[in-house]
């Protein structure tokens, strides 16, 4: 069984390769045989699931080992695969909603001529990001994690022929490189510490580390899991990558790729449960993007950027679960998937709601859109009520269960950041039903583009539909089916460990107070967009929302201090160069030069001199000779 | 003078004459000398009785076969063991059979062959009167620009005479570095230098620089060999004798039996460095180190270029190898003594060769000073003293010489109206007329640079490590500095080539016959193998790496 491992990745690898390599001969089928490979993946998936269930809960970790990739003296990696109950749950995820967004581009890029390279694309993604989740060393992770950002800044910029897909792709792949360079920093730590960087041995010995390394390391995949998951500091290109086609926008920024931090603070789980302070970042981080991410959200009119702040804040809600250590890693991951499924179909309805509306994405121009797009609409509720955690929708388990582990840390701590939680859920419940009224309700405000054309908003084609309707299924039914009788809980304990924590409030308070902020927040909503007409052009608003329209001022920050900061610093490296570096260098070969010229006079061509020089050679050389003896 | 002292006189010359031990002499060991010696005296009757057109067949016939047959004995006395465990002295004492001498034999013969086929070029020049003509002048006695030189041009006459010159010189080349004695290590210096004045003065174009660079080297030759001659009878003088083994135990000091004669000055320390450094001192003027170096820029630049490939090949093998037996067979005892000094040597003539190089104009003058840094670099490996040290200058010796005579061959290939165009200006945008030619002395100058994946790097490597390991790091250091200088001028000329605008009237690149082709591809396929596969030449030269005492 453990040999199907290895197929899980292969199916999606020999699609990009066939469609990438294959050539124009591909272009009418392209679609068909990247969707194929993706239900391929996720059928062995499942054959691999039902085989784990069959299992005791201690069996259910397989590996497979292909091959050694390098080994030179005592640095030794190997490709090896290790599926146990949290990659089961990623790949299953993976595939899952992988193959059911392969299916609707199929509906969505139908009209696209390079749909071929799309899917190869895609298809290269979601080997990338199974090698990520099923390698067995952080070496062959950091392989899966580059390849996935590859694949990401691709698609990013996919419609390169716009100057600001091309930009947001290399926003994004920039950013990714700081923390590129905190993951393999990491690694190399790891490898200094424990003379290895396999999942076996690190963990088994991380507790014969200092603590301080074990902080470094954690820091050092904080980072990593920064800029994977945009969160604050690293989160600018979130935003940006909506630029790439919507299903890129729900299945990387939105469903797995973005959550690859979680999986890796969650995966080294052995490492933060024994460096506090490095949890203790994890949760700042997790708590200040959850709002950081939910104020922009609230400020957007871009429906993908509304969303695009959403995801952040919701990633947040992760990494805060994930900080918290073995109180918050089964949450963290159970609020992963839920919000795989509702947010993937929520950008799947945006994507359709554009599909309809000439790829308008101002939802100022939006309005009304209930009547003409019955399914749509339907879905996109349906996801829109888990997200707010609407009571025993998926996201009303996950969320809450984050909540209350946020509170259950204890002390200061933990009042801090459950109250910043519950601030989060009030939040977002304010920006999803304002994303919710100005789309679908209230009247119609769509006007002609610049080239005349007036809308005419229609429901979309079934191919894009149908997995809009099966991932509402997910967003409403998930979050129960993991929930009821802890299923979610038992099937991952034995990998990340669990433990009650003591909250100083009782659960039932901590779910009616989840419930008041989420009345409040879709109170003020409504009040703003609900009760009066929404404008069609945004009114200029508070010091607060202009910031936040400009994404909280992140980039003029990075503008700031970074690119002025490297620019001056690009600029004197320029000028010490060009003065002390080129000084030195031509000032050594002007020297030689001119030496060369003097030396040379002295071959003047008159053999009797030639004598002399010989003559006086043969002096020196006896004189040295004795002269050697003589001291 | 008395009677009795006559009578005693015709006495003992009426002895029989058996009481003279008559010499024991291993032909077959020495074969590899003897065939060239026999094939250049040969040479001399094809000059005497072949009829003038035929003389050059008969004569690159001969001299083919006996480098051929002379490299095929070498072959079969290092398969015989004669390089290794079977090593020993041979012919009374006077000729080393070892490791070092049959490699050293093998890489002249080889070297000597390669020359061979440029001296034979004969497509070169456009033809004079019909009839084809090589890089030798018509005919050596006729004063430049007299009608007696016209007349010869005219009749056809060519000097057929440099083949047996350039065996003798080969002869005496494989007897230099063998050589057990101070008195067969002189007779070996001159066997092979009177040859080399006379080709050095041959030249078909510019007769009056040809000649001039020949009296040049002829009178620097004579001084140098005038010291090298003072130092032999000064170390006579230290040991009574003149066989290394021998001087080599008075040096050590295990020697006692004194011979009365000697008395006065045996044991002397100061004959013993005097005439040590004196000899060192001929040794260094035969590879051209500073500050016995003057002579080499001009006479490479005078002389016909195929010699100058020759002499900066051959010479330069020949008179390491005899300065490497020198430094460890004879004088290892006083190696104290030696090795600051040569240290000094091997500095000055790196990093002087290098600097002078630069501001060089003519490829000629160019690559002699290159040779001189080349010299150096060599010197630094001599300095080792260990067994490495000898290998590694024996590779590098092997590998330096083919792509010497390689880049000469390719010079004698860019021509204009007078001749060879040597002046470096004139080589501007060679790459765009001539991309392959131009391309192969890229790789020749990329050698003698020292870039990796050429025998230029591999050889460099092994002499800096044998100079590092014998403890002679700051040697390397200064050998680093100046293969950077070097590298200057060597890729300079590469840029030159491919990335500057021909000149309008530039020179042509002539197609030469299969002979420069095959020394050119030998040179290219040396330089590339030695320098992407060195291990089994590595191993070939450390195994010949031990000199029989």
């Amino acid at each position: 069984m453990e040999n199907l491992i290895a197929l899980l990745i292969a199916a999606p690898l020999l699609g990009a390769a066939v469609l990438l390599v294959g050539g124009r001969r591909l272009d009418a089928v392209g679609q068909w045989i990247g969707t194929l490979l993706s239900a391929a993946s996720f059928v062995f998936g499942l054959i691999l699931f039902a085989d784990l269930l069959g299992k005791n809960a201690e069996h259910r970790t397989l590996t497979q080992h292909l091959w050694t990739w390098i080994s030179v003296g005592s640095f030794q990696a190997d490709v090896t695969f290790r599926l146990d109950q949290l990659s089961m749950t990623f790949v299953l995820l993976i595939t899952g909603v992988g193959s059911l967004i392969h299916l609707y581009s199929v509906g969505y890029m139908e009209h696209d001529e390079r749909r071929r390279r799309f899917f190869g694309y895609l298809n290269l993604f979601l080997a990338a990001m199974l090698l990520l989740v099923l390698a067995d060393n952080y070496l062959l992770l950091y392989v899966g994690w580059e390849g996935v950002g590859l694949a990401s800044y691709l698609l990013i910029g996919f419609w390169q022929h716009k100057p600001s897909a091309a930009t947001a792709a290399k926003k994004a792949f920039l950013v990714n490189r700081v923390g590129d360079m905190g993951l393999s920093i990491a690694i190399m730590l790891m490898f200094t510490t424990f003379g290895s960087f396999a999942f076996g041995p690190v963990f088994s010995h991380a507790g014969d580390a200092s603590e301080g390394k074990l902080t470094a390391i954690g820091l050092m995949l904080l980072l990593a899991a920064c800029g994977k998951s945009a969160q604050v500091p690293l989160q600018s290109w979130l935003g940006d990558a909506m630029e790439g086609p919507t299903p890129v926008s729900a299945l990387i920024h939105a469903a797995t790729m973005v959550t690859a931090g979680v999986y890796l603070i969650v995966r080294s789980a052995a490492i933060f449960n024994l460096a506090p302070d490095a949890q203790l970042a994890v949760t700042v981080v997790g708590a200040v993007t959850l709002l950081f991410g939910a104020i922009v959200g609230c400020a957007k009119d871009d429906i993908k950027k509304a969303l695009a702040g959403s995801t952040m804040s919701q990633i947040g809600y992760m990494i805060l679960a994930a900080g918290l250590g073995p109180i918050g890693y089964v949450f963290a991951i159970m609020h992963l998937v839920t919000h795989g499924f509702f947010k993937a179909g929520l950008f799947l309805g945006a994507g359709s709601v554009m599909h309809g509306m000439n790829d308008e994405v101002d939802m100022r121009r939006y309005g009304g859109l209930r009547k003409y797009m019955p399914v749509t609409f339907i879905t996109f509720g349906l996801g829109y009520l888990a997200i707010i955690g609407f009571p025993f929708l998926s996201g009303f388990f996950s969320k809450d269960a984050i909540i209350e582990a946020a509170f259950a840390k204890g002390g200061t701590q933990g009042w801090i950041l459950g109250g910043a939680a519950l601030l989060g859920a009030a939040i977002t419940a304010f920006y999803m039903t304002r994303v919710m009224l100005m789309t679908f309700f209230g009247e119609k405000r769509w006007q002609p583009d610049e080239n005349g054309n007036e809308p005419h908003p229609h429901e979309s084609p079934k191919v894009m539909t149908i997995p809009m309707v099966l991932l509402a299924f997910g967003s409403v039914f998930a979050g129960g089916l993991f929930s009821i009788g802890d299923r979610f809980l038992n099937w991952l304990e034995p990998v990340t460990g669990h433990s009650e924590g003591h909250s100083p409030i009782s659960a039932a308070t901590v779910t009616g107070a989840t419930m008041v902020c989420l009345v409040i927040g879709v109170g003020i909503a409504w009040a703003q967009y609900g009760r009066k007409p929404v404008p069609a052009v945004a009114p200029r608003g508070s010091l607060l929302t202009r910031a936040a329209r400009r994404d909280l001022l992140q980039d003029d920050f990075n503008h700031v201090v970074l690119v002025r900061g490297g620019e001056h610093l690009t600029r004197s490296l320029v000028y010490v160069d060009h003065t002390l570096v080129d000084g030195v260098v031509n000032g050594t070969a002007a020297g030689f030069g001119g030496l060369s010229g003097r030396l040379r006079r002295v071959q003047n061509g008159f053999a009797r001199s030639y004598a002399v020089s010989m003559f006086g050679g043969a002096a020196l050389l006896v004189a040295a000779t004795l002269l050697m003896r003589a001291v | 003078m008395s009677a009795t002292a006559v009578h005693s006189l015709w006495t003992t010359a009426a002895e029989p004459i058996s009481k003279i031990p008559a010499p024991k002499i291993e032909y077959g060991q020495l074969s590899p000398t003897l065939i060239v010696v026999g094939a250049a005296l040969v040479g001399v009757l094809v000059e005497a009785f072949v009829p003038r057109r035929s003389r050059y067949y008969a004569q690159v016939f001969v001299s083919v076969v006996a480098l051929c047959a002379a490299f095929a004995a070498v072959v079969a006395l290092a398969a015989d063991g004669y390089g290794t465990t079977k090593a020993h002295i041979a012919a009374m004492g006077a000729i080393a059979v070892d490791g070092p001498s049959l490699f050293l034999q093998g890489t002249i013969l080889l070297a000597g062959l390669v020359a061979l086929f440029t001296f034979a070029e004969r497509r070169l020049d456009p033809a004079a009167h019909g009839n084809r003509v090589d890089s030798f002048a018509a005919q050596a006695a006729s004063v430049p620009g007299s009608d007696s030189e016209k007349a010869a041009v005219k009749a056809g006459f060519t000097t057929t005479e440099v083949f047996p010159l350039l065996l003798f010189a080969i002869a005496g080349m494989l007897i230099f570095p063998s050589a057990n004695d101070l008195l067969t290590l002189f007779v070996a210096l001159e066997v092979f230098s009177l040859p080399l004045y006379l080709l050095c003065a041959l030249a078909r174009r510019k007769r009056l620089m040809s000649q001039e660079a020949a009296v040049k080297y002829f009178l620097l030759g004579a001084f140098a060999s005038a010291f090298t001659l003072f130092g032999i009878a000064l170390l006579y003088g230290y040991a009574g004798s003149v066989s290394y083994a021998r001087i080599a135990q008075v040096v050590d000091g295990t020697v006692t039996n004194v011979d009365p004669a000697l008395a006065n000055t045996m044991g002397n320390d100061a004959l013993l460095l005097l005439g040590s450094a004196l000899i060192v001192m001929g040794l260094l003027f035969k590879v051209g180190a500073v500050p016995f170096h003057m002579w080499t820029p001009d006479v490479y630049q005078g002389a016909p270029t195929p010699v100058t490939g020759f002499m900066a090949a051959a010479t330069k093998v020949a008179a390491f190898g005899a300065l490497l037996r020198l430094l460890y067979v004879v004088l290892p005892g006083m190696r104290w003594d030696w090795r600051p000094v040569m240290w000094a040597v091997a500095i000055i003539t790196m990093l002087g060769g290098a600097i002078v190089a630069i501001t060089q104009t003519d490829i000629k003058r160019l690559l002699a000073y290159s040779s001189i840094a080349h010299a150096g670099f060599i010197l630094a490996g001599v300095i080792a003293t260990s067994k490495d040290g000898v290998s590694s200058v024996l590779f590098y010796l092997a590998g330096y010489s083919f792509v010497t005579i390689g880049a000469f061959a390719v010079v004698t290939l860019v021509r204009d109206a007078g001749g060879e165009a040597t002046h470096l200006s004139k080589w501007a945008g060679l790459g765009r007329r001539s991309p392959l030619v131009a391309a192969v002395f890229a790789v020749f100058l990329l050698a003698f640079a020292g870039i990796p994946l050429t025998s230029g790097f591999a050889g460099k490597f092994a002499v800096f490590k044998a100079a590092a390991d014998g403890g002679a790091a700051p040697l390397v250091v200064v050998g680093v500095i100046s293969s950077a200088i070097a590298a200057f001028f060597y890729i300079r000329v590469i840029v030159l080539m491919f990335f500057s605008e021909p000149r309008p009237e530039g020179p042509t690149v002539a197609v030469p016959s299969p002979l420069t082709m095959a020394a050119i591809g030998v040179g290219v396929a040396v330089t590339l193998v030695l320098g992407v596969a060195p291990q089994y030449f590595l191993n070939l030269a450390s195994q010949a790496g031990v000199f029989v005492r």
